[in-house]
C-alpha cells in the first residue's frame, strides 16, 4: 500500500471498531491485539480510532469482569496506546472517564493489568492537559496506590511518575504526606532500576518544595542505614546524568529552605551550590541551566554567605551573560531548527539570569558592582524592563531592586542608564506582583541621594503613588507611602505642598489607621518629613492642624508598638518647634498630660521622645515662652524633669538637663 | 629518554627511605596517589611530593619534610620575589592532577602566588611573570598567564585559607579553588611537563603544600569522575561509520581465534559455525593441546611431558629450555605430591591439588589468589564441575576417560568437609609418602645434572639457575606451602607453564604463539603508555582492564 487516503484509513479503522462488537470473545480479543500493531506510532489511526468511538467500548470492555484477563489486559495496552499520541487524544479519553475506569482496574490482583493500567495512567496524567486533582477526588486512590508500591518496578516506576507529576499544591503533598509517601518512596532511592530512582528523586523534590514538614522529616529518614542528605548529596557526583544531579540538587535547597538543613552544611556549601553553579554552565543544555539558575537563585536568597561564595565560583557572575546571547547570530544563519530552539528558551533564560543576579546581589555591596560592571548589565536590565514576557519583566525588575540597594549603583550607573524611566513606564499599568518590585525600587530611586529623584519628581510621579496608597495589598501601600516619604525628607515646600494636595488629608488619616503597622510608621514617617522646618510645620498645622491632632491623639491613646507611639511622639515634637503650631499643644491639656505620662514611662525611648516635646515648648528664646513655662511648671512638668535629671540614661538625662537649664536662664 | 636529572637521585631515595620502614603520613600519601593516579607509572614519570630543596631560589626556606615554604629575603621590591619548584613535573598519565596550598601567614604584604612552571623558568620571580610560568595571587586575586600584567580571576587569598591548584592534562587548562570552591578556568593551552610552583615575595610568608599527604579540601575525585565518565562515553562512542559490518567480522575472527588457541574446541567449533568462518586448524590438534593443557594445568607434569613427546616427538629435544623449564615444574609437583610419578607411590588420592583453576588466564590479569587449605576443599568438589564445562560435551571421551583413571571420582564427600587437623596432615610432602620423597629426590639429582648438562652445552643460563633455585629451595622447609617460595605450590604458577608449552606447539604448526585478541589487548595497553609518555591526558581514565570484564 503506497499511498493511503483518508478515506481508506477510516475505513480500515471503521473495521478496527467493528470488530470490538463481534459476539465471539475470541475475536473481539483478536480485534484489540489488531488495533493494538495498528495504532503504534501512528497518530492518525488513533484519532480514528478515538473519533469512530473506541474508547468507550473499550473502558467497557476493560471494565467487565466477564472479560477474560487476557482481553481487559490488551484494552489497557490499547488505551495506553493512544494516550501516547496528541494532546487532543488524551483529551478526548479524560472526557471518556477513562480515569475512574482505570484507577478501579487497579483493585484487580493481576499484575500484568494493573501494570498496563498503571502505564495508560502514568500517560494521562503526565499530559499537561488532564486536570491533577482526578488523581485526589477518590480517596482511597492515593492510599492504594502506596501499596501497589511494593508490587514491582513498572509499579513503582509509574506510580512515582504519576506522584512527581501531580503533586502541585501544599494540599497534594500534605495528602501525599499523610499517606505515608516518604517512608514508602525512600526505599526506592536506592533501586537497581535507574528509572525508579530519578522518578523516587522527583517525587521527593516535589514534595519538599516550601514544606517545613515534609523537609524535616525527610532529614531524619534513612535509606539502607544511611541519611537522605548523603543519598542525594551522592546523586549529585559529577558522573551522575545531569538530571539526576539536578533535581537532586534540588531536593537539598528545597530541603534547606525550609529549614531542615542549615545554609552553612556541607552538604550544602561544598556540594549543592557548587553542583547547581555547574548547571549553568554552557555545556549544560537550555532547559538545564534555566533551572539551575532558578534553583540557585532561591537557595541562596536569603544567606549571604551563600551568595558571596557563589559569586566566585566557577566565574558565575560572568557566565549568567552568557544567558542573554541566545538566540546567536550564528543559530539564526546556520540552522533554523537551532534558532527555533534558541527563541523558545531565550526568554527563560533572561528571565533565570536577572533572578540569580537579583539573589547574588541582595547583601552584598562588592558582588552588586562585579554585576552592574558586566558586560552591558544595565542596559539589559533597561531592556528587560520593556521586553513583552512578563516574568521577564518581572524578574528584570527584581534584579534592579536588589542592585537599587547599593548606594554608589544609585549614584552612578543607575543615573547614568536612566533606568527610572523604563520603571516609570512599568509602573503605569502592571500586574501587581511587577508594582510591588518595580513601586519598592522607586522608593530606592527617591532617597534624597540619588541624583534621579530630581527628573522622577519632575515625571508626575505623585499621582501615582498616591494611588498605590489605595491599593488593597498592603505590600503596595507600603511602597506607596514610603516612596512618598522618602520624597518628603529634606524637601522643597512646594512638594510638600503638593504631596499633601494629591494624598488628600482623608487619604492621609486612612493610613494612620490602616491595619499593616508598616503602612502605618511609613505614613508617620510621612507626616514627620512633611512637618520639618520651622516655616514648613507652621503651614501644615495651619491646614491641618486639627486632623493632625486628632490622629496623633488616637494613636497614642491606641493599642500600639512602642516604636509607633515614639514615632507619633517625634511628630508631636516637631509639631511643638513651630512657631504659631506650638499653642495647638499648649492648648490642648488633654494632650500635655498624655506627654506628662510619656515622659514616665518605663521605656526610655518614649521618655526621651516626650522630654524633647517639652524642651521644645519650653525654649526660652521664642515669643511667649514665659508664659508656656510658667503653666507647664504649674502642671509639675519641673518636678519630672528634675527627676529625669537623675536618669541612668545618660542621653535622657543630658535632655532633661538642657531643658532645665531653660527654667534657669 | 630525557627524563629530568634530578629524577634518578629522587627516585633513588624513596628507595631508602623505604627500606627504613615508611611512616603513616608517607603511607597514607603513597596510598591516595595510587588511588588518585592509578595510569602512572613511576618509574618513568615520578609524581611530585615535596617542594625541591634544588630547585629554589636562595630566599626560599624549607621545612617540614620540605613541605613548608618561607620567605626569608629583604621582601622590599618585586625584584625580591622567590619561587620553588616541586621535584618532579606533573606527568602525562595523571590526566587530572591536583594539590593544594594552605596559607599558613600572609606575612607582611600577602604577596603570594601559586602556580606552574616549566623547567627552567626564573626562579627569582613570582609565578606567572615569565614565559611558561603560570599564577594566582594572593594580594589582588588576579591570574598571571606569562605575564607581569595580571587578569582579574578570583578573590583575593590571605591567612588561613587553602588554595588549590588543578590541571587538567587532557584539555590543557588549569582551574584554581579557595576552600573548597572552584573558581573556574584561569588557564587554557597550557604546555606539557609543568612543575607545581610556589612564590613568595614579602617577610614572614609561610604556606604549607599538600601533594596527596593529607585528603583535600576540594572534592578533586568528584571532578575526576566526570572525566573519566566522559572521555569513557568518547570511547563508546567512538564513530566507525559505514564499516559495522567489518568490524563484526574482525572481532568475531577474533573471539574464533582466541578460543581455537586455547583449546575450547566445542565451543570454538559452535562460534565458527554460527559466524560462518573457517578453523585454521584440525580438530584433532585442538584436541591434543586441549589434552596437554588439562594435564599441565591439573599438575600432571610428567603425563603432560610423556603425551607432549608421543605427540610432537622432535618438540622438546628442539626446544631443551621448555623441556628443563616443564622438569622443573614436576620437580613442584612432586613436592605438591601431585604429578602422577609420585602420586602412584604415594598412599593418598591426589585429589587435593586436583583443581582446575578456571580458564586460562591470559591477560596477566591479576588473580584472586586461593590459600591452599581453601582450595583443598573447595577445589575437589569443583574439579569435575570446571572440567565439565571445559568439555563442553565434546571430547568427553579424552577427559571422562582421564578422569575415571583418577581418583577424582569417589570423592567422599565427609573427607571434603574434613577439620583443620585432616588438612595439615594433607599437606605433607609428596603426599606423606616415603617411596614418593626418595623418587622426589631422585628426581631432582636427575634435574640437576640435566641443567649441569644445559650449562656445558649452551652456557649460562641465569632464568633457568634461578627456577632451580626457587624450587630446590622448598626442600629448605619443612612447610614449603607457608614458606616464602611456597607460591611455587599455589596451582595459578601451572598457567605460565601451560600457556609458554601451548605457544611453542602453536609455533611448530605455524600459528601465531599468541591469539590476536591477547595481541590486540597487549597493544592497547602499550597504546596507553605511549600516549602517557606523548603527554595525553585521556590515556587516564581508559585503562585496559576496565574494559577486560
Amino acid at each position: 500500500m503506497m499511498v493511503c487516503t483518508l478515506m481508506e484509513v477510516t475505513a480500515t479503522s471503521r473495521h478496527y471498531v467493528d470488530r470490538l462488537f463481534d459476539p465471539d470473545p475470541q475475536n473481539v480479543l483478536q480485534g484489540v491485539i489488531d488495533m493494538k500493531n495498528a495504532v503504534i506510532g501512528n497518530n492518525r489511526q488513533k484519532a480514528n480510532l478515538i473519533v469512530l468511538g473506541a474508547v468507550p467500548r473499550l473502558l467497557y470492555l476493560l471494565q467487565q469482569s466477564s472479560s477474560s484477563l487476557e482481553l481487559r489486559t490488551e484494552c489497557a495496552v490499547v488505551l495506553g496506546s493512544l494516550a501516547m499520541g496528541t494532546e487532543n487524544n488524551i483529551k478526548s479519553l479524560v472526557d471518556c472517564h477513562i480515569i475512574p475506569a482505570l484507577l478501579q482496574g487497579l483493585l484487580c490482583s493481576d499484575l500484568i493489568f494493573i501494570e498496563a493500567c498503571l502505564r495508560c495512567l502514568r500517560t494521562v496524567f503526565i499530559s499537561p492537559v488532564t486536570p491533577v486533582q482526578l488523581l485526589y477526588t477518590d480517596p482511597t486512590v492515593i492510599p492504594h496506590l502506596m501499596s501497589l508500591l511494593s508490587r514491582s518496578q513498572h509499579t513503582q516506576e509509574y506510580i512515582t511518575q504519576i506522584f512527581a507529576h501531580c503533586c502541585k499544591t501544599p494540599e497534594h503533598q500534605t495528602v501525599l504526606f499523610n499517606h505515608g509517601a516518604i517512608q514508602n518512596i525512600a526505599p526506592l532511592l536506592i533501586s537497581p532500576s535507574f528509572k525508579v530512582r530519578m522518578q523516587a528523586l522527583k517525587c521527593f523534590s516535589v514534595l519538599a518544595y516550601e514544606n517545613a514538614q515534609v523537609s524535616m522529616t525527610l532529614v531524619n529518614v534513612l535509606v539502607d542505614g544511611e541519611q537522605l542528605s548523603q543519598v542525594f548529596v551522592r546523586m549529585m557526583q559529577r558522573d551522575k546524568p545531569i538530571e539526576m544531579q539536578l533535581t537532586a540538587a534540588k531536593c537539598l535547597t528545597y530541603m534547606c529552605r525550609a529549614g531542615a538543613i542549615r545554609t552553612d552544611d556541607n552538604c550544602i556549601v561544598l556540594k549543592t551550590l557548587p553542583c547547581l553553579v555547574r548547571m549553568c554552565s554552557k555545556e549544560r543544555l537550555l532547559e538545564e541551566r534555566v533551572e539551575g539558575a532558578e534553583t540557585l537563585a532561591y537557595l541562596m536568597e536569603p544567606d549571604i554567605e551563600l551568595q558571596r561564595i557563589a559569586s566566585v565560583t566557577d566565574h558565575l557572575v560572568s557566565m549568567l551573560a552568557d544567558y542573554f546571547k541566545y538566540p546567536s547570530s550564528v543559530s539564526a544563519i546556520t540552522d533554523i531548527k537551532r534558532l527555533d530552539h534558541d527563541l523558545k528558551h531565550a526568554h527563560e533564560l533572561r528571565q533565570a539570569a536577572f533572578k540569580l543576579y537579583a539573589s547574588l546581589g541582595s547583601n552584598d555591596e562588592d558582588i552588586r558592582k562585579k554585576i552592574t560592571e558586566t558586560e552591558n548589565m544595565m542596559d539589559r536590565i533597561v531592556s528587560g524592563l520593556s521586553e513583552s514576557s512578563i516574568k521577564v519583566r518581572l524578574a528584570a525588575v527584581r534584579c534592579l531592586h536588589s542592585l537599587s540597594r547599593s548606594v554608589q549603583q544609585l549614584r552612578t550607573s543607575f543615573h547614568d542608564h536612566a533606568v527610572w524611566k523604563p520603571l516609570m513606564k512599568l509602573l503605569q499599568n502592571a500586574p501587581d506582583e511587577v508594582l510591588v518590585m518595580a513601586s519598592s525600587t522607586l522608593c530606592n530611586l527617591l532617597l534624597e541621594f540619588s541624583p534621579s529623584k530630581e527628573p522622577i519628581l519632575e515625571s508626575g510621579v505623585i499621582e501615582l503613588l498616591c494611588s498605590l496608597t489605595q491599593s488593597d495589598s498592603p505590600a503596595l501601600r507600603v511602597n506607596g507611602i514610603w516612596a512618598l516619604m522618602n520624597m518628603a525628607f529634606q524637601a522643597d515646600q512646594k512638594v510638600k505642598v503638593e504631596i499633601v494636595r494629591a494624598l488628600g488629608t482623608e487619604q492621609l488619616f486612612r493610613l494612620l489607621s490602616d491595619p499593616d503597622t508598616n503602612v502605618l510608621m511609613k505614613t508617620l514617617g510621612l507626616l514627620r518629613n512633611l512637618l520639618s522646618t520651622r516655616p514648613h510645620i507652621d503651614q501644615v498645622m495651619s491646614s491641618h492642624g486639627k486632623q493632625i491632632m486628632q490622629a496623633v491623639t488616637l494613636i497614642l491613646e491606641g493599642e500600639h508598638s512602642i516604636e509607633v507611639k515614639e514615632q507619633t511622639l517625634c511628630i508631636l515634637a516637631n509639631i511643638a518647634d513651630g512657631n504659631t503650631a506650638k499653642e495647638l499643644i499648649m492648648t490642648n491639656d488633654d494632650m500635655l498630660q498624655k506627654i506628662k505620662y510619656y515622659m514616665g514611662h518605663s521605656n526610655v525611648k518614649l521618655q526621651l521622645a516626650a522630654t524633647f516635646c517639652i524642651s521644645n515648648l519650653i525654649w526660652n528664646e521664642e515669643d511667649g515662652s514665659q508664659e508656656r513655662q510658667d503653666k507647664l511648671r504649674d502642671m509639675g512638668f519641673v518636678d519630672i524633669l528634675h527627676k529625669l535629671t537623675q536618669a541612668s540614661d545618660p542621653n535622657l538625662c543630658d535632655r532633661a538637663k538642657t531643658a532645665m537649664q531653660q527654667y534657669l536662664a | 629518554m630525557s627524563g629530568p636529572s634530578s629524577g634518578c637521585g629522587f627516585l633513588m631515595s624513596v628507595v631508602v627511605h623505604g627500606d627504613l620502614a615508611l611512616n603513616e603520613q608517607e603511607k597514607e600519601l603513597n596510598q591516595r596517589l595510587k588511588r588518585l593516579y592509578p595510569a602512572v607509572n613511576e618509574q618513568e614519570t615520578p609524581l611530585p611530593r615535596s617542594w625541591s630543596p634544588k630547585d629554589k631560589f636562595s630566599y626560599i626556606g624549607l621545612s617540614q619534610n620540605n613541605l613548608r615554604v618561607h620567605y626569608k629575603g629583604h621582601g622590599k621590591t618585586p625584584k625580591d620575589a622567590a619561587s620553588v619548584r616541586a621535584t618532579h613535573p606533573i606527568p602525562a598519565a595523571c590526566g587530572v592532577y591536583y594539590f593544594e596550598v594552605k596559607i599558613i601567614s600572609k606575612g607582611r604584604d600577602g604577596y603570594m602566588g601559586i602556580g606552574l612552571s616549566a623547567q627552567g623558568v626564573n626562579m627569582n620571580r613570582l609565578p606567572g611573570w615569565d614565559k611558561h610560568s603560570y599564577g594566582y595571587h594572593g594580594d589582588d586575586g588576579h591570574s598571571f598567564c606569562s605575564s607581569g600584567t595580571g587578569q582579574p580571576y578570583g578573590p583575593t587569598f590571605t591567612t588561613g585559607d587553602v588554595i588549590g591548584c588543578c590541571v587538567n592534562l587532557i584539555n590543557n587548562t588549569c582551574f584554581y579553588t579557595k576552600n573548597g570552591h572552584s573558581l573556574g578556568i584561569a588557564f587554557t593551552d597550557l604546555p606539557p611537563n609543568l612543575y607545581p610552583t610556589v612564590g613568595l615575595q614579602t617577610p614572614g610568608e609561610v604556606v604549607d603544600a599538600n601533594f596527596g599527604q593529607h585528603p583535600f579540601v576540594f572534592d578533586i575525585e568528584d571532578y575526576m569522575r566526570e572525566w573519566r565518565t566522559k572521555i569513557q562515553a568518547q570511547i563508546d562512542r567512538f564513530p566507525i561509520g559505514e564499516r559495522e559490518g567489518e568490524w563484526q567480522a574482525m572481532i568475531q575472527k577474533m573471539v574464533a581465534s582466541y578460543l581455537v588457541h586455547h583449546s575450547y574446541c566445542a565451543t570454538a567449533e559452535a562460534f565458527a559455525k554460527s559466524t560462518d568462518q573457517a578453523v585454521h586448524e584440525e580438530l584433532a590438534s585442538i584436541k591434543n593441546r586441549q589434552k596437554i593443557q588439562k594435564l599441565v594445568l591439573s599438575g600432571r607434569m610428567g603425563e603432560a611431558i610423556e603425551t607432549t613427546q608421543q605427540l610432537y616427538p622432535s618438540l622438546l629435544e628442539r626446544n631443551q629450555d621448555l623441556l628443563f623449564m616443564l622438569k622443573v615444574r614436576q620437580f613442584i609437583e612432586m613436592v605438591n605430591g601431585t604429578d602422577s610419578e609420585v602420586r602412584c607411590l604415594g598412599g593418598r588420592s591426589p585429589k587435593s591439588q586436583d583443581c582446575y583453576p578456571g580458564s586460562p588466564r591470559l591477560f596477566n590479569s591479576p588473580v584472586h589468589k586461593a590459600s591452599s587449605s581453601q582450595t583443598y576443599q573447595t577445589g575437589t568438589a569443583e574439579v569435575e564441575m570446571e572440567l565439565d564445562h571445559f568439555s563442553n560435551g565434546v571430547s568427553e571421551s579424552s577427559s571422562n576417560g582421564f578422569l575415571n583413571g583418577s581418583s577424582t571420582h569417589g570423592i567422599d564427600l565427609e573427607e571434603c568437609d574434613g577439620d583443620m587437623g585432616e588438612i595439615i596432615i594433607w599437606r605433607q610432602l609428596c603426599g606423606g609418602s616415603q617411596a614418593a620423597i626418595e623418587r622426589m629426590i631422585q628426581f631432582g639429582r636427575e634435574l640437576q645434572s640435566m641443567s649441569e648438562h644445559l650449562r656445558r652445552e649452551r652456557g649460562k643460563n641465569s632464568a633457568n639457575k634461578k627456577m632451580l633455585k626457587d624450587a630446590f629451595s622448598l626442600l629448605a622447609y619443612s612447610d614449603p606451602w607457608s614458606s616464602p617460595v611456597g607460591y611455587q605450590l599455589d596451582s595459578i604458577q601451572r598457567e605460565p607453564v601451560c600457556s609458554t608449552l601451548n605457544s611453542a606447539i602453536l609455533e611448530t604448526h605455524n600459528l601465531p604463539k599468541q591469539p590476536p585478541l591477547a595481541l590486540s589487548v597487549g597493544q592497547a595497553a602499550q597504546c596507553l603508555s605511549l600516549m602517557a609518555r606523548t603527554g595525553s591526558g585521556s590515556c587516564a581514565f581508559a585503562s585496559v582492564d576496565d574494559y577486560l570484564h
